[in-house]
């Protein structure tokens, strides 16, 4: 037992705890505690009324065993009785067991809501602590309810002690946090944002973290406190070290509430009023310039209190991103850190230039430390520190200084650590291509990249190279003599064997005049590694066979040879058979004519957006599914398919035409002569002007998560719809059904936008169908409108309706694992890429339901990602034609409170308020 | 915005908070992944690791670890001062704490905290004002079971 055990009285839980661990084995632990368990339960079940202190230490004892590990299943209810003791301790041990094992038991939550309205109402601050500090720890919904109108009177009274409003106000944050519709601040807020200016040190820095979350959510409200922060940090700011007595930690004055008030500075934008705004600048230029001062002590305590307050001045900097002066002096700042000898503080020099080289007041000052951080990336010990170094290489990168380093990032690969090499070769890949102005470069870069890390380069990458050979010719002899040169290593990536087979197979004509290249030696050398390769890639060599015999007639009878032999047209694997038998059978009868039409080189790719970019969005933040993953593979489906119709010169792979996204679209029945067919579109104009009355958009959102129905229905009409999407194309069927026995003359349909007609007469009974073909161009939040207008009987008739055509239809569902996706929201942390809506549950809250309705919004539906099972994350790409919008959602049932928490971020903040908006009405 | 704070001694967690609403099973899978990846970390390494969406703030005290979950946009220095401040105030409450004061009083560790950081954020920064609260309440406490004999207590154990 140790000497001191300070004002504890519980003798017997001391020997209990030595008991524990004196005990030799876990057995034996276990059997001590079912002792003890048994025992204390029959204490509380005997007759004998136990008087509090007993209570208090059999409470403590359950406590003190469920703090091991072990599970506790009784014990609630003596502990709710002590907190109506009036013995302090009694009632604190009562407070600290509800606290540490909360149960959501109803009868019992109404018991402690009704002891902690004693509490605080008792104007015994030490007691009303206590009940605060319960209500703090528990943050349940049934507290909020109970509690949250309550608070904020306490925190503002005028003779409510200092250490009572500080918890009041710490209460009510966490309160707000569980449920802020019940926080209601409104008549408090001018008086709340006022303890800025009190003049207990601690009731401000408690007020602080209210305010910041506060002023996140309401900016507009709380926008007072802004002026208020500048004075109270200017104060601190010139204070001298001993001025602010037990508020300066390690001769640094109040760095804590220093901290929340910057912090909560970056909740606006830079001060309107210019006096304001100079005194905050003298304030950011004194920190800066203390940075400069000798230290105070050698204590880590202090350079640690005094950078704390630094990097969050230099944050506060960043995040106004308007001071020129000042970001360089913060760059020079951080450029001092990055050679200091202290871990933490190299760490967070990195970490802070990276968001320093975006802005375009200093990203020239970021780039003059470039060495500095290539020797980190060199020497860092902890990978951590090394891969922050990597990400500020990435993000100082331009065209002035990208083969430096890719050179750098390159040679890095060779040993990086795994963890991070996926990444390192997507940005390598994407800067080199960002920034090649020669191209020969880039697929140099990209052949090393294989070379180095070929297992972690994924197919994005080298798909990628191989549309940029494609489509630009000045560079395609080149590759071809560097693939070959490449592919002479003894042992080559499968990679590097499928770009060499794909580059030889299209240009190896170009690299064929010189013999040591010639056309055998280049497919002998193919064909060395196709033993040792992957189904896929053997498929990819065979395509390549083919296309040799096409460009070099002399290879045939050795290929025709290697087609013809039982490993190959008896081969087990149904793709490669059929590989070898067409293929085989096409060389042989196809005319040279018709061969050289099959297999013409490969027309160029359209140009867009770098898949690989996609890729490094994906997994840096967002989101976006590589949707040229179908062109890389495109080569062998085409050219099976042409071999099964030899002789069929329309088979010419044309792979442009299919990639439009529609090629398997469900076939249309050569739609009905009624049906108007048309490209709309719909999205290109500006906001559509929608005729403002009488649309009527109940059906709409009923298709967010949906893509078939009924849109409407009167007596007279029915509307149904049918509709697929694919990328950022979608097809929606229109279906009129005259429900009565009268035709409707005059029927005519229009669209905000144009349309073709639909047939005008619509017979009783009778349905006629209309198809609208759409393309998403950009973002969107408004809907079409659908006018339609029709006779029945004389009476004209006139409906308008919102066309269930919503941003969410353009979904590409994103598998990824839990660490991808947490890295990605993370990335999208700014505030206007996220939206959150807090909402009451509309439905049960069924999880089946949910899930289906997740799943029919459009995102893929990510298990065993939350750390919260009960919480549901998806995760997906918009398609748009001018750009690919990556989407996470995190949606949070509380089922108690029968409320979800619904957050979305993405890379573009109209996408996120759209969807959310859009889904908060689903549940 | 601190999600849980714990110390943990030679891979036992001693004493843990948490700020966030979880159940115990995500609290010990938790738990151990972060035991995990603190204990494998060695020294001289940086006291900062990314894990989830979170950040873990750490440091080590003698065969202690106190680790700090924090949101990704706190700050990270000021974090370590919060625990090396509340590992100050154990230390003057038990004068030179131990591993072995933290077990037997647990329930004073925890009072300190919350007189230091309720629901996540500082409340209460100055020593002087945490230990006095603390030093009240103890004297509470010993006016309440001044009158108690050795004797019952060993009767009642």
């Amino acid at each position: 037992m140790p000497a001191v055990s300070k004002g504890d009285g519980m003798r017997g839980l001391a020997v209990f705890i030595s008991d524990i661990r004196n005990c030799k084995s876990k057995e034996a632990e276990i059997k001590r505690i079912n002792k003890e368990l048994a025992n204390i339960r029959s204490k509380f079940k005997g007759d004998k009324a136990l008087d509090g202190y007993s209570k208090k230490k059999y409470v403590c004892k359950l406590l003190f065993i469920f703090l091991l590990g072990h599970d506790i299943d009784f014990g609630h209810m003596e502990a709710v009785n002590l907190l109506s003791s009036n013995k302090y301790t009694e009632k604190q041990i009562g407070y600290l067991f509800i606290s540490v094992l909360v149960n959501s038991n109803s009868e019992l939550i109404r018991l402690i809501n009704n002891a902690i309205k004693n509490d605080l109402s008792s104007r015994n601050p030490t007691f009303m602590c206590l009940a605060l500090h319960c209500i703090a720890n528990v943050g349940s919904r049934e507290m909020a309810e109970a509690f949250a109108g309550e608070i904020p009177r306490i925190l503002v009274a005028g003779d409510t002690m200092d250490s009572v409003k500080q918890s009041a106000a710490l209460c009510l944050l966490r309160l707000y946090k569980t449920s802020p519709d019940l926080v209601l601040m409104g008549e408090w807020t001018s008086r709340v944002v006022h303890l800025l200016n009190d003049q207990h040190m601690g009731v401000v820095t408690a007020a602080i973290s209210l305010i910041t979350c506060l002023s996140q959510k309401n900016p507009d409200e709380f926008k007072t406190c802004v002026s208020l922060a500048v004075s109270r940090l200017s104060r601190i700011v010139s204070s001298a070290s001993t001025d602010l007595q037990d508020y300066t930690y390690y001769f640094v004055p109040a760095p804590w509430l220093s901290c929340k008030l910057l912090r909560l500075l970056q909740c606006y934008p830079p001060p309107e009023d210019g006096a304001v705004k100079g005194r905050l600048v003298e304030c950011l230029e004194t920190i800066l310039n203390k940075a400069q001062e000798p230290p105070k002590s050698k204590k880590v305590q202090h350079s640690n209190a005094k950078n704390a307050i630094l990097f969050e001045a230099i944050a506060l900097i960043i995040h106004y991103d308007s001071e020129p002066n000042l970001l360089v002096r913060a760059c020079n700042q951080l450029g001092q850190f990055l050679q200091h000898r202290e871990t933490n503080l190299r760490y967070l020099a990195l970490e802070s230039m990276c968001t320093l080289a975006s802005s375009e007041f200093s990203h020239e000052a970021v780039k003059t430390h470039i060495e500095t951080v290539i020797n980190a990336l060199k020497t860092e010990r902890d990978v951590s520190v090394r891969q922050r170094a990597a990400d500020l290489l990435y993000a100082m990168c331009d065209r002035s200084n990208a083969k430096q380093i890719v050179a750098e990032m390159l040679s890095y690969l060779e040993t990086a650590d795994y963890s991070i090499r996926e990444e390192m070769v997507l940005k390598v890949a994407i800067l080199a291509e960002k920034y090649a102005v020669d191209y020969s470069w880039y697929v140099d870069t990209i052949l090393n990249l294989i070379r180095i890390a070929g297992d972690y380069v994924s197919e994005e990458v080298w798909y990628r190279v191989i549309q940029i050979v494609i489509n630009r010719d000045d560079v395609q002899g080149y590759a071809a003599k560097t693939v070959f040169e490449a592919l002479q290593a003894p042992a080559c990536h499968e990679n590097m064997v499928k770009v060499g087979g794909y580059i030889l197979g299209e240009f190896g004509n170009l690299i064929a005049g010189d013999p040591r290249s010639s056309p055998l030696v280049q497919f002998n050398l193919l064909h060395s590694k196709f033993h040792l390769c992957s189904v896929p890639t053997r498929a990819l060599l065979l395509s390549a066979y083919i296309k040799f015999i096409n460009l070099f007639p002399e290879t045939k009878t050795t290929i025709q040879e290697v087609l013809r032999c039982d490993s190959q047209i008896r081969n087990s694997d149904v793709e490669l058979q059929q590989r070898a038998v067409e293929y085989l059978k096409l060389s042989s009868i196809a005319s040279t004519d018709v061969l050289a039409t099959v297999l013409e080189e490969m027309p160029p790719f359209p140009e867009r957006e770098s898949s690989i970019l996609a890729k490094l969005k994906k997994k840096k933040g967002p989101g976006a599914v590589s949707n040229e993953l179908e062109e890389g593979k495109r080569e062998g489906g085409e050219l099976n398919g042409a071999g099964e119709r030899p002789g069929d010169s329309s088979s010419t792979p044309s792979p442009s035409a299919d990639l439009l996204g529609l090629r398997s679209a469900a076939p249309v029945s050569a739609a009905p002569p009624s049906a108007g067919s048309l490209l709309v579109d719909v999205f290109s104009e500006a906001g559509p002007a929608a005729p403002a009355a009488s649309v009527n958009d109940d059906g709409f959102l009923r298709f967010v998560c949906k893509n078939n129905g009924v849109l409407f229905e009167n007596q007279l009409l029915q509307i149904g719809i049918k509709s697929e999407y694919r990328q950022n194309l979608g097809r929606m069927y229109l279906f009129y059904g005259n429900k009565t026995s009268v035709q409707f003359v005059s029927f005519t349909t229009t669209l905000n936008v144009q349309l073709k007609p639909v047939d005008p007469l619509v017979e009783g009974g009778a349905q006629v169908q209309q198809v609208i073909n759409i393309e998403c161009i950009t973002d969107f939040s408004e809907a079409p409108i659908l006018n339609i207008k029709f006779r029945y009987g004389g009476a004209l008739q006139n409906l308008s309706l919102k066309l269930p055509v919503t941003i969410n239809k353009f979904f590409q569902p994103t598998e990824m694992a839990s660490n991808d996706f947490f890295q990605r929201w993370k990335q999208l942390s700014q505030p206007q890429q996220e939206a959150q809506k807090i909402f009451k549950a509309n439905h049960a809250m069924d999880t089946e339901v949910i899930k289906a309705k997740l799943l029919g919004l459009g995102t893929a539906l990510l298990d065993k990602v939350d750390p919260n099972p009960e919480n549901f994350v998806c995760a997906g790409v918009i398609q748009t034609k001018s750009q690919q919008v990556g989407c996470l959602l995190r949606l949070e049932p509380n089922a108690q409170a029968q409320m979800y928490r619904l957050t979305l971020r993405s890379s573009k903040d109209t996408v996120s308020k759209r969807l959310c908006d859009l889904l908060a009405e689903q549940f | 915005n601190r999600n849980e704070r714990r110390r943990i001694g030679r891979g036992k967690l001693r004493l843990q908070k948490w700020y966030v609403a979880l159940s115990d099973t995500q609290k010990k899978k938790i738990s151990r992944e972060v035991i995990q990846m603190v204990l494998a970390r060695k020294p001289k390494m940086c006291s900062f690791l990314e894990w989830r969406d979170l950040k873990i703030v750490y440091k080590r005290y003698a065969s202690l670890y106190f680790c700090c979950a924090v949101e990704d946009q706190e700050n990270e220095l000021i974090t370590l001062e919060i625990i090396h401040r509340y590992v100050e105030l154990l230390d003057k409450y038990f004068g030179s704490v131990c591993e072995l004061d933290i077990i037997f009083n647990f329930e004073k560790a925890y009072y300190i905290l919350d007189e230091f950081i309720l629901g996540g954020e500082a409340q209460e920064t100055s020593k002087k004002i945490v230990l006095k609260a603390i030093e009240q309440a103890d004297m509470l406490q010993e006016e309440a079971e001044a009158p108690r004999s050795v004797l019952e207590e060993i009767g009642l154990t």
